[in-house]
């Protein structure tokens, strides 16, 4: 009997160093690397988030592992709308308890302002897939935007109003920073063009009936309108009212940011939105092949009744940039060579070419005039017009000091 | 001159078209909350989902519009009676603070429920062609939808009115919210007459949200979303009367529609002021029963 003891040990020994050599290299290999992504699941905004969602998750299955051994882990969040102390507790939350590398997401422009000093304090660097404030870049050298600005938008809609032919411009905005932005963005394109704006309106961000601004807008007549607002339920409110206060037939031109047609809502709005004019960075009817690719696969995963929108494409790319820095850091992510990388990054995006500007880390993109017409029983805004590589104008008009 | 009168009866028409949605919907849960006491903060739940079927029935099954609408509000009468029977009646004698709570969570239950069977999406309302257009007299315009809102929220006022003050029923009502106990003790179920209220008020407010669905957007985050309104209607008009929220939603539909036409900058505020106001001089509500005994 006591000879077998040292033979027994001697096989536990080979058998626990066999699997060992098995199992070991394996786990050295696999590394995870976890993303904080913050978006709007619930409250009247849920929907926005259920379609950026649907970006970034399909991003991630069509393209695997950002690069062999290394596994993402994408934590989600829900920041439940303009929720700037929610925003930061839940980041506070993914960086102490989660222990997140990267950040990206964020919908709303006082989320992203809130977050700002936690991301500097934490060296955390934050990918932003919508909110769409100017200044938000420069809040913290850890921002990096994929998106837009509210100025991209304004700006380029203002010049391009006052070119063709319409002086008397007004203004409708939600009255929140992006509202303001687009406001402010709007009339200086329109005023360098030679038009002249005769009112400015802010709404409430949550506005049940846009009946009394209407009125007054068509009561000052102008031969167009220029609105931001929020997206959902908001711009169907807005639009239907533009059509049952008939403006168009006051002689009113209705144009504004992408978000007043976003996809989701076209069927919502139905005959009204005909004819309305935006300037955007994306549109699901767009013919780039890059896009149809996009619109192939989305369909195929959520099915043909699914339309992505803004929302989807920026948290795609937002995706397409976290696995852009994690790829390319194979030892472990460092806040500072995660900016760099992100410094100067261009990527093939459904919406187009787009670039992250080296020394303001925000958007360079293609910005499209479109109008929304019917095409079949369904709704499409058409771009008809590119305004090429615009960097944000509010940066130019503002160096920082 | 002329062009400012227009421009006025344009203003108070679309503030008393936005006031009777708001008078609809709010007009049940100041007969409940005046009969029994209930503080109802779901009872913006049962307008989404008359909302809901309504939308649902036109799109799915391509039923009319009216005929939607009423369907929709005998499915939510339904569902209320169910609720009632299992949740709210084991709350009447509780303080206010259990039913807040029980409410309020009903209304995130609904919220999430309804996000789960219709999804995050506004639901599309596309009005039928006889209500899309507009009126047009001279230089005054005026959708049809509107007035047609218009024309049901004084119709709908004054059957209700009729039935409170001119049947047994409606005296029931009154005597049960004037005095529970007297009433009880003179042999009136004021168990059965809340339910059946509560029924009634439920199914107005799915009318409510089936007739207002262009202009109060049906999304899941409706009952949340309206609720402050509901309330301010039902806190401005006092308890337990039908005068007092038509009065009331009125005001607010007009008061905030002018506000906002005529000093957009401050519009919003001008209405939660108003309430103040109106609530400083008179805690009970404008036409609200002082002397109600629970």
């Amino acid at each position: 009997m006591p000879k077998l003891t040292p033979n027994r040990r001697h096989v536990i020994t080979a058998t626990a160093a066999g699997v060992a050599s098995l199992a070991m290299p394996a786990i050295a290999q696999t590394r995870t690397v976890k993303v904080g992504l913050l978006l709007t699941y619930s409250g009247p905004f849920a929907a926005t988030g259920d379609l950026g969602d649907k970006g970034a998750r399909l991003y991630e299955k069509l393209h695997g592992a950002p690069a062999p051994g290394i596994k993402l882990e994408v934590v989600r969040r829900d920041e439940g709308g303009a929720n700037p102390d929610t925003a930061k507790r839940l980041v506070q939350e993914l960086i102490i308890r989660d222990k997140v590398s990267l950040l990206a997401g964020i919908q709303w422009t006082p989320n992203a302002a809130a977050v700002a000093p936690l991301c500097t304090e934490a060296k955390m660097p934050l990918i932003i897939s919508n909110a769409g404030g100017a200044s938000i870049t420069r809040m913290s050298p850890y921002i990096a935007r994929v998106s837009f600005t509210v100025w991209q938008f304004g700006y380029p809609m203002g010049v391009w109003a006052a070119k063709q032919g319409y002086k008397r411009g007004y203004t409708m905005v939600a009255d929140y920073v992006p509202g303001h932005d687009g406001e402010q963005g709007f009339i200086k394109g329109f005023k360098e063009g030679g038009g002249e704006v005769i009112g400015s309106v802010r709404t409430p961000l949550q506005n049940p009936d846009f009946v009394p601004f209407l009125l007054r807008v068509k009561d000052a007549k102008p031969d167009c309108l220029f609105v931001f607002s929020p997206g959902g339920p908001q711009a169907t409110a807005v639009v239907k009212t533009f059509a049952s206060l008939q403006l168009k037939e006051a002689g009113i031109q209705l144009m504004g940011s992408g978000d007043l047609v976003g996809e989701e809502e076209l069927p919502n709005m139905g005959d009204a939105v005909i004819g309305t004019l935006s300037a955007h960075h994306y549109s699901a009817a767009a013919k780039r092949p890059e896009n149809e690719q996009f619109i192939a696969e989305w369909k195929k995963e959520y099915g043909p009744g699914s339309v992505p929108n803004s929302f989807s494409v920026g948290a795609w790319d937002a995706m397409a940039a976290v696995y852009h820095v994690v790829k390319n850091q194979p030892g472990g992510i460092d806040p500072e060579k995660t900016i760099a990388l992100l410094k100067g990054w261009t990527h093939a995006s459904p919406r187009g070419p787009i670039m992250i500007d080296p020394v303001e880390r925000d958007i360079v993109q293609n910005i499209y005039i479109r109008r929304t017409e019917k095409v079949g029983s369904g709704y499409v805004s058409t771009e008809f017009e590119t305004v090429p590589m615009l960097k944000d104008p509010w940066k130019a008009s503002n160096p920082p000091t | 001159m002329s062009e400012i009168l227009v421009q006025a009866l344009s203003v108070f028409l679309h503030g008393l078209a936005y006031g009777m949605v708001l008078f609809l919907i709010s007009v049940g849960l100041s007969i409940t909350m005046g009969l029994m006491g209930f503080v109802n903060l779901a009872h913006g739940a049962f307008a989404m989902l008359g909302g809901y079927v309504a939308v649902t029935l036109m799109l799915r099954a391509g039923v009319g519009y009216p005929a939607a609408v009423l369907l929709a509000a005998a499915a939510t009468a339904l569902v209320s009676v169910v609720l009632e029977r299992t949740l709210y009646s084991r709350l009447y004698d509780a303080p206010e603070l259990p039913q807040v709570l029980m409410t309020i969570g009903l209304v995130f239950v609904a919220s999430a429920a309804a996000r789960y069977v219709w999804g995050p999406l506004a639901q599309p309302l596309q009005l039928p062609s006889y209500l899309a257009g507009a009126l047009q007299l001279g230089a005054f315009s005026f959708p049809i939808y509107r007035l047609v809102l218009i024309a049901i929220g004084l119709a709908g006022a004054f059957a209700l009115w009729l039935g409170l003050e001119r049947t047994l029923f409606g005296a029931r009502i009154r005597a049960a919210v004037d005095n529970r106990r007297m009433a009880e003790s003179v042999g009136i179920d004021s168990h059965r007459l809340f339910t059946v209220t509560f029924a009634i008020g439920s199914a107005l407010a799915a009318v409510g949200g089936g007739l207002g669905a262009d202009l109060l957007a049906i999304s899941p985050a409706y009952a949340e979303e309206y609720l402050v309104y509901f309330m301010i209607v039902v806190s401005v008009g006092g308890l337990g009367t039908i005068r007092g929220p038509f009065f009331a939603a009125i005001l607010l539909g007009v008061i905030d529609t002018t506000a906002k036409y005529l000093v957009p900058q401050s519009g919003a505020i001008v209405i939660f002021l108003a309430t103040f106001v109106v609530l400083f001089w008179r805690p009970q509500g404008l036409l609200g029963r002082a002397g109600a005994v629970k």
